[in-house]
Formats: structure tokens, sequence, C-alpha cells
């Protein structure tokens, strides 16, 4: 895992310096071209839709309740009636997973979001304003990277304790840095731009430029780290659940069903492999949207 | 090369300060007193108070803090609250099960990941290129724990090639040590790739293929020596990855090592064994990187001339 976000982190960080990206191509544009050239790009983001969809419209896809029990039909393997199969209380899996798609996909996107802002806020303010504020906030990135993500949320959720919230907030912590040294790299070559010189000497404040006039032009950075950082929180929130330490229930994530899961593990797998599967197939669409979106935006793609 | 050196190494004791004192803070701002969880509901005042002031837990936390560092520098964690036994001695003997897991999961993603990554770039955007690429990704997006559990139902409940779990013998290795490679070969497989392809297309190659050498001597004596500098750092920072990253794999196979020292600490509320392996396994991280990057000016001689 922090291999990943290191390694996304070096590629977002050389889109962020090469800061022209918007020049050439409108961003309108630039989504059509990759609609164009990268196929599994656009069929991640249907399969996104469809999953957010289906998450959405679970009570009318399936004729069970999230909760409901039938203790006549535990265990029971996948058939016409339970196409998944049902867990050790009954319970429709498939319906379960549906109503889990809310929570996970809520985990994914509601700490992406929140590290973004947080990330882009302290990134620009290191950037713009250097000295003791960048030392501060670089040195603090600096020993949040250096953790390995899990250990730092497992440390985290420790302090906290367990529940939803906990989670968003954890998983805040966990992104943020990442996010930051890449809006701190980026704004420190805008900070030079012409157009920054220009409404400095027309006297406008520097918070003004920083929000008028350098976080905009970070936006197709900060939309592939967003859009990187999703799939990064659901493994993390489904690692987390797995080991019992992130959502707690009655709530379903796709990762507590497998911690519940597990220990029927060798006589009814499916309450393992179905949410598991799912899991796959979020992070690996959010993985090809994402790198779709790198691909586009990196100026370095363009010549191969 | 030198100064360069010095400043990385200062670099990463202030980094490594910084987190010794975000996991010191982050475990004291928990509620409630670790003693009294500790001991119980019927536990009685007076012996608590007394506990608490044995363990030094009534000190400021300045005082705690530069107590902890100055015994753990001396390698002295503390005594576990659960297990009751020193935490340096426990992670001890944790550790010798971790590396063992690490080594067979980096044995496993090294060779597999290169071989993949090198046929992969040979045969470039033709199917053996697309198919180990395909299975690259799906290494990085398959959880840990799936591709554990998934392994474990297969070869060791269904087949029964394999033990389910333990550490009796090299062959309780094997599993886990896939499971917990998977990922990494993946991202070997990749980097080899990309980095061959940037080789090949250097000048020396085709001088190389000019004078007359086979596709595979070409290969082999030129390309993958120059392609594999970022290949070896990427594996100097993954094996501190592996070693620390252990947690979910030890939970599945039962392996004790540092992983489980460390849910056995956050289940049993046991501070000083939380602390202790945190520590050890972020100190790992750090110890590689900056090993990595050592690496990396000594096998890259144009770093080298750069920096002196």
């Amino acid at each position: 895992m922090i291999l990943t976000r290191r390694k996304q982190a070096e590629q977002a960080m050389d889109i962020a310096l090469q800061s022209q990206i918007g020049e050439e191509e409108r961003f309108g544009d630039l989504m059509r071209r990759m609609a164009r050239e990268n196929k599994t790009a656009v069929i991640s983001f249907f399969i996104i839709i469809l999953m957010i969809l289906a998450a959405a419209a679970a009570p009318l896809l399936t004729p069970y309740g999230e909760n409901e029990m039938d203790l006549m039909h535990r265990l029971s393997a996948p058939s016409a009636e339970h196409l998944l199969g049902t867990d050790e209380g009954g319970r429709d899996v498939l319906t379960r997973l549906l109503y889990g798609a809310r929570v996970s996909l809520l985990i994914g996107v509601v700490p992406a979001l929140l590290s973004l802002i947080l990330g882009a806020v302290l990134g620009v303010i290191a950037g713009y304003r250097g000295g003791i504020a960048d030392a501060v906030i670089m040195r603090l990135a600096d020993v949040t990277l250096a953790f390995p993500s899990m250990l730092l949320a497992m440390v985290i959720m420790y302090a906290l304790g367990g529940g939803i919230l906990n989670v968003f907030l954890t998983l805040t912590l966990v992104n943020w840095a990442n996010v930051s040294r890449v809006v701190r790299a980026q704004t420190l070559q805008l900070k030079n731009s012409e157009f920054a010189e220009a409404a400095r000497i027309t006297g406008v404040s520097g918070g003004k430029i920083m929000r008028r006039h350098i976080l905009p032009n970070c936006l197709p950075t900060l939309l592939v780290l967003f859009t990187l950082n999703i799939p990064a929180s659901i493994l993390t929130e489904s690692s987390l659940s797995f080991l019992g330490l992130g959502i707690q229930p009655p709530n379903a994530s796709w990762g507590l069903m497998i911690n519940t899961g597990r220990q029927y593990l060798y006589n009814a797998p499916w309450l393992c492999f179905a949410p598991g599967a799912a899991i796959m197939l979020t992070v690996l669409g959010f993985n090809f949207l994402g790198n779709g979106l790198l691909d586009v935006l990196d100026p370095r793609q363009k010549k191969q | 090369m030198k100064n360069s050196l010095l400043h990385r190494l200062a670099q990463a004791a202030i980094v490594l300060t910084g987190v010794v004192m975000m996991i010191f803070v982050m475990l004291r701002i928990v509620p409630g007193n670790p003693i009294e969880t500790m001991m119980g509901e019927h536990a009685d005042a007076a012996t608590v108070a007394r506990m608490t002031a044995e363990m030094g837990l009534d000190q400021p936390l300045h005082i705690q803090f530069f107590r902890y560092v100055s015994s753990a520098i001396r390698g002295d964690f503390g005594t576990s609250y659960s297990l009751g036994k020193p935490v340096s001695q426990l992670m001890g003997s944790a550790f010798i099960n971790t590396l063992m897991l690490a080594l067979s999961a980096a044995l496993f993603a090294w060779t597999v990941g290169i071989g993949c990554g090198i046929l992969s770039a040979v045969h470039k955007n033709r199917l053996p290129d697309r198919i180990f690429m395909g299975f690259s990704l799906l290494g990085i997006s398959l959880p840990v724990f799936m591709a554990a559990m998934f392994l474990q139902y297969i070869f060791a409940f269904r087949l029964q090639w394999l033990p389910l779990s333990g550490t009796e013998s090299w062959k309780s290795f094997i599993l886990p040590g896939i499971a917990l490679g998977w990922n990494s070969a993946g991202q070997v497989a990749q980097i080899t790739r990309t980095a061959l392809l940037e080789t090949l297309q250097e000048d020396y190659i085709d001088t190389a293929r000019a004078k007359g050498r086979g596709p595979i001597g070409v290969l082999t004596r030129h390309a993958l020596r120059n392609a594999m500098l970022p290949v070896i750092t990427m594996m100097a920072i993954q094996f501190s990855g592996l070693l620390s990253g252990a947690v979910i794999t030890e939970t599945v196979f039962s392996i004790n090592g540092i992983g489980r020292l460390m849910v056995q600490g956050i289940s049993g509320r046991d501070i000083p064994l939380l602390q202790g392996t945190a520590l050890l396994a972020t100190a790992i991280v750090i110890l590689g990187s900056l090993a990595a990057d050592c690496l990396y000016s000594v096998l890259d001689p144009r770093i080298r001339v750069k920096g002196e």
C-alpha cells in the first residue's frame, strides 16, 4: 500500500511540476480524448456508476431486508432464491452486499474528499507562504508518510475507537499528506507565474490569490488524486474492518462482512468471496479510471 | 555524496523522532486510565494509584516521553500489560517469524515480478504482455486478506497441499509468502517493464546490436543491467514494507509475528506493546527507504559524480 501511494504521488507530482496541462487543451477536451483512447477507463467509469446506482436502489433490487434473519436457511449455498447464498443468520448475502456498497462507497468517497480539502489547503499554504508554515506542514507530512498507512490507521483507530465517523477521520489523517505534497509542488510553480504576479501587482491579497488563482489551477491534479484516493480508502477500511477495528455492526461494510464470514470460510466460502470480489471490482474500477485520468493529464505520456 | 548522505541521515532521524512523538501522543489521548482497564472493574483505588505511580503514568506527558525514549534507546520498551513479558523480548521472537515471512514474500515477488516484467517488455503490446500486465493490475487491486484467504481455501483446505497455518516447517511459509508478495510482484513487474522499455530505446543498445550481439546478449549484458537500477531501489523499499505490512497475512495464517503482536496490543488495550511494535515497524520502513537511497547512489555512478 505504501508503495502504491508513493508511486502515485510521484506521478501526480510530475503532472504538478509540468503545470501547463490546462494550456493547450481544455478539460472537457481532455475527457473526450480519454473516452476515445482509453476504453478501460470508460468501462470502469460505467461500472462505478452502475455500482452507485445499485447501492442507491438496493431496496428496489432485492426482496429481502438488510437485517432480515431466516434461521431456517442459515449458511445456505447460492441458489435461485438467494443468488449469493445466506450468512450465519440466514440473511441474504446479495442484499447485504448491496447495502454494504452504500457504506463502502461512502467510505471511499468521504475521506478521499476530506483529505483532498485538508491536503490542498495545507499544501497551498505551505507552498505560498513558505518559511515556518512550510517547514511545519511538510515535516508533519513527512512523518505521516513515514508510517505504513495501515499501521497509522490502526494506531489512530485505537485512539479514537471504532465507528464510521472515526473511520472517516482516520482515513483523512492517513491520506492528506500525499495531497499536500503534490499541491505544494504545484503552488511553488504557480506562485511565480505571470498571472499570480499580475494579481499581486494589482494589490490582490495572498489569500485571494491562493483561492482564486492557484487552487483552481490545481484542480486536474486534485481530480486524479481524488480518484486514486478512493480505492486506497476502500482497501484500508476493508483491512481495518477485517481486523475488527473499523466499522462496527450492525452497519455492514464489505470488510466487516468478510470479517464475520471468515469463521465459516470452510463450509460457506461465499460469505468471504462475494464481498471480496465486490471490493476488488470497485478498487480495480477506480484504479483504472484514475490511471486513465493520469495518462490523459500527464504530458509525458503524450510522447509515447 | 557524503554530504547528501549525512543530510538524508539527519532527515531520517528527524522523521523517526516525529514518529515516536506522534505514536506516543496518540496513544496517550485514549480516554481512561490504562491501569484501570488492565485490572478490570473490581480493582481497588489504592492499588490502581500504586500501580500508576510505579509505571510512571502519573508524571507529566513530556517527562513520560523522555523516560520512554531514553529507555527505548537502551532496548527497553517496557513490559506488556496483557502478556506480562518485556516488550523487547516479545518483539525479538516475533521478529524472526515476520522476517521469514517477509523473505519468502520477497523471494516470490521478485522472481515472479522481474520475470513477468522482462517477458512483458520483450513482447510489448502482444499477448504475454497483456496477460502479465492484467495480472499485475489484479495484484495491485487485490486486498491482501482476499489473496490470503483464497490461497488458504484452495491450496490448504481443498487440495491440502500445504499447511493451513502456523510456522512449523518451511512449507508453512509458502502460502503466506505468496499472499503477502502478490501485491509487490505486480509492482515489480510493472516497474521492470517500464524501466526495460526505456532502456531498450537508448543509443548504447543500438550500438550493441550494431556490434552484432544477439537479442539475448543485448538483453542480459546491456539492457537488464541498466534497467535493474530502479527495480533494485524499489525492492529495498518494498522489503521494509513487507516486514511492516504483514499484519493481515499473519492474522489469516496465525503466524506469531510483529503484526499479530500489534493486533494483540490493540485488542488487549496494551499500550507498551502497541507502542513498541508500531515503533519497530515504522523504524524499519524509515531505515528501508534510507537504505534504498544509499543503494541507489552506490549503484548509479551518475548520481555519485553529481553529488561530489
